[in-house]
């Protein structure tokens, strides 16, 4: 059992309180300026994305099998069994391969700072340690942002859409990239609104996987052929050696 | 005043490689002092542009001949290659300390350059990259020692790494197989925003065969320019050799990748008229023009031909890497991206430093020399080693 968090884009009424208390969290600053970006960034985690009629809600997806912690060289970013995908900041050596590899365009950076971090959501973990909801949930007055566990969110999920299946379009997060712990129910198709390309069904570190898990038989491999060869190669030149010597009278 | 003039340089190239590096010492002074968003063009959109684009990328691509011509005499014994195979080695080993030093500009915590080797996740292409790196870059200082034991006449040292001479190489061939294979695996992980002529699950290979194609390149191109600067040459059939294993290797990395187009069905986007197009024909044609040209015999028999073969081989891998990193990653990502002054500065004064310390290296070190036999256990005397 693992947190997620529930977005339901047609409780949302765009107030973006959410995006202040997220700020409040981590100690960044939030005025008018910052509350018309609508885009995720160092000092933005929580973004309320404005499409027309609709709202979008941005974030860390929280994968269950997190793109980000599969390409980290230093183990910097971690899946927590509580469900938060986790940054050590005292790990990040700064490669940003996270930011290149997640498919939801997700970490930031601080590219101003002398000593970058890297920036995103923690579905606030501590709080969530200490038995309390995440800001953004505790903040948001119309019940449009959930927080609890991941199996009854889609249990929940899944009875507002067949209750109400002319007003939902469907349910996002269960299956995408192997499944997220932030999960949609959204009036449009989700991909439309975030303009996320279709992801498949399956967590994308496989892509990588499957050439990593070779690197054993290619040493194996390449060491018995390589030295084979030399073997081979050295003794002809040695038999010719010796042959040219016999020769000689 | 007459004294201090004589600290100028004196002819063209030292002018223009001490404004380079003046020039790459200033952007470096901006890389510190304003950090990543100062000194490029990089957004969160855009994480990896020109350093690890050309200097990681092409930096590694372009230092493959090392492992390449280190199989060849070494474990198949073709013994008519050992007179570039100091000097290939020594490029290699000059190669990748330039793309530790491009990286140390791109990480944003560089004094943390060390955290792979102890903190580890296997599951990880680039914690395999930075381990094979480091590994490879120790092999390729083990290779070259040997020149400088050598030039100082350390006998007993100088048995001590010939009886590890082949292992060392084995473990060298092995450890640049998996990593130059591995840059390529690095984009394995972004199928929705590498553009598609570029994104294939065959990535790794493409990346390892290529760089073993401009290995051959880089070998004619050093061998041309140390002759125009030493007056020492390889003699032409080696090179004609050369150019044409080159010229074979090219039209199998070719016609795989075409074939691998072809099932994956991208082929009709080649009519798309947009900027991945054009650049995908340019890389296309500057490999497969020097493909042709190579196989043709009168090419082959001149150096100087040679050469520009060589050169458009090495432009054809660079326009692919640079494909792969920049072009393929920009739709994918919704922005565009030109690298800032300060990253091309950096990026120009890596290669001039590269170019500086090969020519020291070569005036200074016997590197076109044979392997000094050891007799009685004293190495044969150096002719014309020093200056």
């Amino acid at each position: 059992m693992s947190r997620a968090i529930l977005y339901d884009s047609t409780k949302c009424i765009g107030c973006r309180l959410c995006e202040a208390a997220c700020a409040e969290r981590w100690g960044l600053p939030y005025d008018e300026k910052v509350a018309a970006e609508e885009q995720l960034s160092a000092h933005k985690l929580t973004v309320i994305q404005t499409h027309g009629d609709h709202f979008d809600r941005r974030s860390c997806m929280h994968c269950l099998e997190p793109t980000c912690v599969a390409v980290c060289p230093v183990g910097a970013m971690k899946k927590t069994a509580l469900g938060p995908v986790v940054y050590d900041e005292s790990r990040c050596i700064g490669c940003r391969y996270c930011m290149l590899a997640c498919p939801f365009q997700v970490p930031s950076y601080e590219w101003s700072q002398p000593l970058p971090r890297v920036r995103k959501c923690d579905m606030c973990y501590e709080r969530q340690l200490a038995g309390q909801l995440p800001a953004c949930v505790e903040a948001c007055p119309t019940g449009a942002t959930l927080c609890g566990e991941r199996d009854d969110l889609i249990a929940e999920a899944e009875r507002r859409v067949a209750e109400n299946s002319d007003q939902y379009h469907g349910l996002y997060g269960v299956m995408q990239a192997g499944g997220t712990s932030l999960l949609f129910v959204t009036a449009v198709p989700y991909e439309k609104l975030c303009l996320q390309r279709p992801l498949p069904p399956q967590p994308l570190s496989v892509l990588t996987w499957r050439m990593l898990a070779r690197v054993p038989d290619i040493v194996v491999v390449g060491a018995l052929l390589l030295g084979g060869i030399w073997w081979i190669t050295r003794r002809r030149s040695e038999v010719a050696a010796a042959e040219a010597l016999e020769e000689e009278p | 005043m007459s004294r201090w003039l004589g600290w100028l340089p004196r002819t063209l190239w030292q002018w223009i490689f001490w404004l380079l590096i003046l020039g790459g010492l200033y952007a470096a002074y901006v890389r510190v002092a304003y950090g990543l968003g100062g000194a490029t063009n990089l957004s969160d959109r855009f994480p990896w542009g020109l350093w690890i684009g050309f200097d990681v990328l092409c930096g590694v691509g372009l230092a493959a001949g090392g492992f390449t011509l280190a199989t060849i005499v070494h474990v198949f014994d073709v013994k008519r290659y050992r007179p570039i195979l100091r000097a290939t080695i020594l490029t290699a080993f000059l190669g990748y300390g330039l793309v530790i030093l491009a990286l140390l500009f791109d990480l944003g915590r560089p004094y943390r350059v060390w955290h792979p080797l102890v903190m580890w996740n296997p599951r990880s292409v680039m914690f395999e990259v930075a381990w094979c790196v480091a590994l490879y870059t120790t092999v390729l200082f083990l290779e070259f020692i040997p020149a400088v034991f050598e030039r100082l006449g350390w006998v007993r040292p100088l048995g001590w790494m010939r009886s590890f001479s082949v292992p060392i190489v084995i473990a060298g061939v092995i450890l640049s197989t998996l990593h130059q294979s591995s840059l390529g695996s690095l984009y394995l992980i972004v199928p929705d925003k590498l553009y598609p002529l570029w994104y294939t699950p065959l990535l790794p290979f493409f990346f390892f065969l290529s760089a073993i194609c401009v290995g051959f390149a880089m070998m004619l191109f050093e061998s041309w320019h140390s002759s125009r600067a030493f007056g020492k040459q390889l003699e032409l059939p080696l090179l004609a050799s050369m150019g044409r294993v080159l010229a074979v290797l090219l039209s199998v990395y070719l016609l795989i990748r075409f074939l691998d187009l072809y099932h994956r069905g991208v082929l009709p986007r080649l009519r798309e008229p947009r900027t991945e197009t054009y650049l995908f024909a340019l890389e296309a044609a500057l490999l497969l023009v020097p493909m042709v040209l190579l196989f043709l015999r009168s090419i082959r028999l001149s150096p100087a031909r040679l050469y520009g073969c060589a050169l458009l081989v090495i432009f054809g891998f660079v326009t692919n890497r640079l494909n792969v990193s920049v072009t393929g990653m920009e739709a994918g990502s919704g922005v565009h991206y030109v690298p800032k002054w300060t990253e091309v500065m950096v990026t120009l004064a890596i290669i001039a430093l590269g170019f500086a310390i090969f020519r020291f290296a070569a005036q200074h070190l016997p590197i076109f020399a044979e392997e000094v036999p050891i007799v009685s256990g004293r190495p044969v005397p150096l002719a014309a080693a020093g200056d």
